[in-house]
């Protein structure tokens, strides 16, 4: 099984072997134009990817922060300084004006 | 003093003790402070401190930590204090007081709260050099000094300070005798039954107790201390004598100018604690109150305080017409407490009586034929002082046979502050009622708005039970538990997962789901510390673990602003060879790697991408060192000083006991960071009194310090034991740090745990050196554990390809490093370019 992701509508690129991903982390992976993607897996297996670059702090850091889940929805949390992102809209829970860019995943 | 055109009443207080700064907040709550001015004389070199705990400054408490006035308090009321400037003479015609230093104030009142000084008998030889009293911090420095050259010590007196000052003097290593006139120590406050249990307990710490004797004479020999003669005609050879055979008040200022003063002595005031003249007030120790009794407890002074202040402000009507003489205190580790009619002289009265001399147990409560509760006698056991108080003069709602029995025997009693009527004391230091402390929703508030609490303490306990319950203590939006819950459930079920932990005591919204970044870590930690015992997986990152880590612990690096990591190799003790050191900087100039001493006497290095780390730590290892664990919530560093083989002060080898532990305790995962230090001598140059666990050597062994701690909340460590063996300490750490694994919450560090414990110091000594829960072996059986498990988290990474596997900036690009972790020049050496993030707002979580 693969792991894909869209950079671009209509576009499909692999990002690696979905066993590489552990349940609960997340791996970095470099897109085509320079850009970086955070890729995530829950506990049920499923698949996420949001931009890498934490906006708060400039960083490329977001998929080395921890998954959770609440109220049934999953989000990350920022490494360096603990905001959350939901991982399915790309919104930050503790500041509703901002959020990052979420791509579409698929295991093939 | 500026001449004013409209009259300024004047205030005078003479004497600046705990009870005169009682009367000084009184004042100002009631604003007299605003409208009057306000001078105080201070005979002692420091404002007020904490008498009471005075016998605390040999556990390292210094004289700012006693102090009894909060920082500002003075300038912000427009007190005026001299300190070291006595009063000498009033002139109560003129209405002035002169001070030692000649400066004379006109007062329209003056307050007198001179205390008292302790009695000295008149006996041969009582003046000779190493004849003490114990009542300032000056003697108790005078004390210690004397003690540096003294072997034995003797205490007359075996009332409550006098146990102090022996306990004080066992403790500065002297072979101690007390010696008491009456049958039996604390002969005031404990029957013969408690006195007996109480005489055991104090017997089997060491100390040699002489009751039912007199000093008849100190010999000397050249002006200085060698023995005792006893009224028995026995001798003691002892080196120091500190009496403490009572207190008398301190009255020669109120007779020198005609005021009434008792037979006795004590200056005589009415129910308003005024004098025989209208203008002049004395409260505490050194008046003798209208019931003609002198009270030499604290709390009667407190009382005395807020009576004399209300009727200056004239504000409402306020009368002290006696106290009782409830105590609760800890003496050489044995509770005491007495309480009403201690010594059953009503009449008619019965007792109900529990003793148990094996366990120095000893339970006596004073009831009338009706069943009112009167007063009681509590030692070694005095739990039960906090609720049993407030219900003297009351018939206690359960049989008075049941409140002295051991929980367990017979009927166990819940016996709650539930029971207690509104009107019951509850803080008896400063008179609050239970109605006055249900209004409050806090402890912090309680001390705020009732004071209650802050006395001595021994109602902290009930005013918890009446406090409220936090409404969530959960540790996260996933647990309705707090960490050390956590705990207990994971080491007790065995469990060895997060997955398992949160489907099976998460709370119900959360069990099926990811966890959080608030109790994952937490759970990781405490899998990490149960590892032995659960038998988990030492290596934190195999499995579900990893998914658990915090990204540090993730990548066994420290993750810094922009993306990068730095690197801490394990320096123990702080001492390194020139080859180690030319390895650390051979690979910092390889890598490029910004370089920088730490605080905790090793080398950080920084700027590392993730992928760079295995190399980096291929030749750490390769050199010969191990993972500093800067990144974990577990042991940092042990600092030392270089100790005994090079410092010509030294008494130990600090270093190489630096050394012992921060190889003993590496890799242990702790509820946050844990800090150490070894000083080879007293002048404590490793700074060990800042640190989680901190050991000072002494010329016979080390001293134990814990719960110190630097940062942004500094706190001095409280002495946890003294002259211990090597053995004796490594033990003694190794319980206290398994305790506090246990019982901590989440990144709280030994400091704030200690403050929280309840029973605080005391407490934690009962369990780890007296071991009162019988939980040592177990502690130690967990420690022994973490030692033998220990592996070095980079070497079993290295070895281990799959592991590796995570270290690469980018999955779908292995070899190439991260285009944003960037540089420029600082210094000669690198510092972040952060042009390439383009900073955005920051935003602290609310």
């Amino acid at each position: 099984m693969k792991l894909e992701l869209s950079p671009s509508p209509d576009a499909w690129m692999t990002i690696c072997e979905d066993s590489r991903l552990t349940p609960g982390r997340g791996v970095a992976a470099l897109l085509p134009d320079g850009r970086q993607a955070a890729l995530f897996k829950d506990r049920s297996g499923r698949a996420y990817a949001i931009e890498n670059r934490d906006p708060f702090t400039g960083a490329q850091v977001l998929s080395r922060g921890l998954l959770g889940s609440a109220g049934g929805r999953p989000f990350v949390a920022s490494p360096l300084l603990k905001q959350r992102f939901d991982l399915e809209t790309g919104k930050c829970l503790d500041d509703e004006e901002v959020s990052v860019t979420v791509y579409p995943v698929r295991t093939v | 003093m500026s001449t004013t055109p409209t009259h300024t009443p004047t205030v005078v207080l003479v004497g600046h003790g705990m009870v005169g700064q009682r009367f000084l907040e009184a004042l100002a709550d009631r604003g007299v402070t605003e409208r009057a001015r306000v001078v105080v004389l201070c005979e002692e070199p420091r404002p007020a401190y904490d008498r009471v705990q005075l016998t605390s400054y040999f556990s390292g408490r210094t004289p700012d930590d006693l102090s009894m006035v909060e920082d500002g308090f003075m300038a912000k009321h427009g007190i005026e204090l001299y300190v070291g400037d006595p009063a000498e003479t009033i002139d109560r015609e003129a209405r002035t007081v002169t001070a030692r230093s000649g400066q004379v104030f006109a007062y329209d009142t003056l307050v007198l709260a001179t205390g008292s000084y302790p009695f000295v008998p008149p006996v041969p030889g009582k003046d000779a050099r190493g004849c003490f009293v114990y009542r300032t911090i000056e003697d108790l420095l005078a004390i210690e000094e004397y003690a540096k050259t003294a072997t034995t010590g003797a205490v007359v007196g075996g009332g409550l300070l006098g146990l102090e000052a022996a306990g004080a003097l066992k403790g500065l290593g002297l072979r101690t005798h007390v010696v008491e006139f009456a049958p039996r120590l604390m002969p005031v406050q404990v029957d013969e039954g408690g006195g007996a249990a109480l005489l055991r307990t104090i017997e089997q710490m060491g100390l040699s107790v002489h009751t039912g004797t007199g000093t008849q004479e100190v010999l000397t020999t050249d002006g200085a201390v060698t023995g005792m003669r006893l009224s028995d005609g026995s001798d003691l050879p002892v080196d120091m004598v500190v009496f403490s055979a009572g207190v008398r008040p301190r009255d020669q200022l109120a007779r020198d100018c005609g005021l009434a003063v008792g037979e006795r002595g004590g200056i005589a005031v009415d129910e308003q604690c005024r004098t025989s003249d209208p203008a002049v007030f004395a409260i505490g120790e050194c008046a003798l109150a209208s019931d003609g009794r002198v009270y030499g407890l604290v709390a009667p002074g407190y009382e005395m305080a807020q009576t004399a202040a209300a009727t200056i402000a004239s504000a409402e009507e306020h009368s002290f017409t006696g106290a009782d003489m409830s105590t609760k205190l800890k003496l050489l580790g044995v509770d005491v407490a007495s309480f009403g009619d201690a010594h059953g002289t009503a009449e008619g009265c019965l007792d109900v009586v529990y003793s148990d001399s094996r366990s120095g147990v000893y339970k006596k409560l004073v009831v009338d034929r009706d069943g009112v509760l009167l007063g009681g006698v509590l030692v070694g056991d005095a739990d039960s002082y906090g609720m049993l108080r407030p219900l003297t003069g009351s018939v206690p709602p359960v049989s008075p046979e049941q409140l002295v029995l051991p929980a367990g025997a017979g009927a166990p009693v819940a016996l709650g502050p539930s029971s207690l009527p509104d009107d019951a004391v509850i803080c008896s230091c400063h008179n609050v009622t239970k109605h006055a402390i249900s209004q409050c929703t806090s402890l912090p508030e309680v001390k705020k708005c009732t004071k209650a609490g802050t006395g001595c303490g021994s109602c902290l306990k009930v005013i918890g039970q009446l406090l409220p319950a936090a409404t969530d203590k959960g540790l996260c939006g996933c647990f309705s538990y707090t960490r050390s819950e956590l705990y207990e459930i994971t080491r007790t079920l065995r469990l060895t997962s997060f997955a398992e932990l949160i489907d099976s005591h998460g709370r119900p919204e959360a069990r099926g789901g990811d966890g959080c970044e608030v109790c994952k870590p937490t759970v990781g930690s405490i899998l990490a510390s149960l590892a032995p015992v659960i038998k988990a997986s030492g290596y934190i990152l195999d499995g579900e673990q990893a998914s658990l880590q915090d990204t540090n612990d993730h990548f066994l690096a420290n993750l810094q602003r922009n993306g990068s990591y730095s690197v801490v190799p394990r320096i123990p003790g702080g001492e390194i060879t020139p080859e180690k050191l030319i390895v650390i900087g051979e690979v910092a100039r390889d890598f490029g790697l910004y370089t920088k001493i730490t605080g905790g006497q090793r080398i950080d290095l920084f700027g590392a991408r993730v992928d760079q780390l295995p190399a980096i730590w291929t030749r750490l290892v390769d050199a010969g060192f191990e993972s500093g664990h800067a990144y974990g919530k577990s042991l940092r560093t042990v600092k030392s000083c270089v100790g005994q083989t090079w410092c010509r002060y030294g008494v130990q080898d600090s270093v190489k006991m630096a050394i012992q532990l921060e190889l003993r305790y590496r890799g242990l995962r702790s509820p946050h960071k844990l800090k150490s230090a070894v000083s080879g001598c007293a002048r404590e140059c490793a700074e060990a009194q800042s640190k989680d666990f901190g050991v000072i050597a002494t010329a016979s062994g080390w001293n134990l310090y814990v719960g110190g701690n630097g940062g942004a909340t500094p706190r001095h460590a409280d002495l946890l034991a003294q002259d211990l063996s090597d053995a004796e300490l490594v033990r003694l750490i190794d319980r206290f740090l398994m305790f506090y694994i246990r019982t901590a919450d989440r990144l709280e560090r030994t400091s704030t745990w200690l403050e929280r414990l309840e029973g605080g110091l005391e407490h934690l000594k009962d369990v780890v050196v007296h071991d009162s829960l019988g939980l040592c072996d177990e502690l130690e059986a967990l420690m022994a554990a973490h030692v033998d498990d220990y592996q070095d988290e980079w070497a079993q990474t290295l070895d281990d390809p799959d592991r590796l596997r995570r270290f690469v900036s980018f999955v779908n690009a292995p070899d190439a490093p991260d285009p944003s972790v960037k540089f420029v020049p600082e210094r000669d050496q690198i510092k972040p370019d952060l042009t390439v993030l383009t900073i955005g707002t920051r935003l602290e979580r609310v």
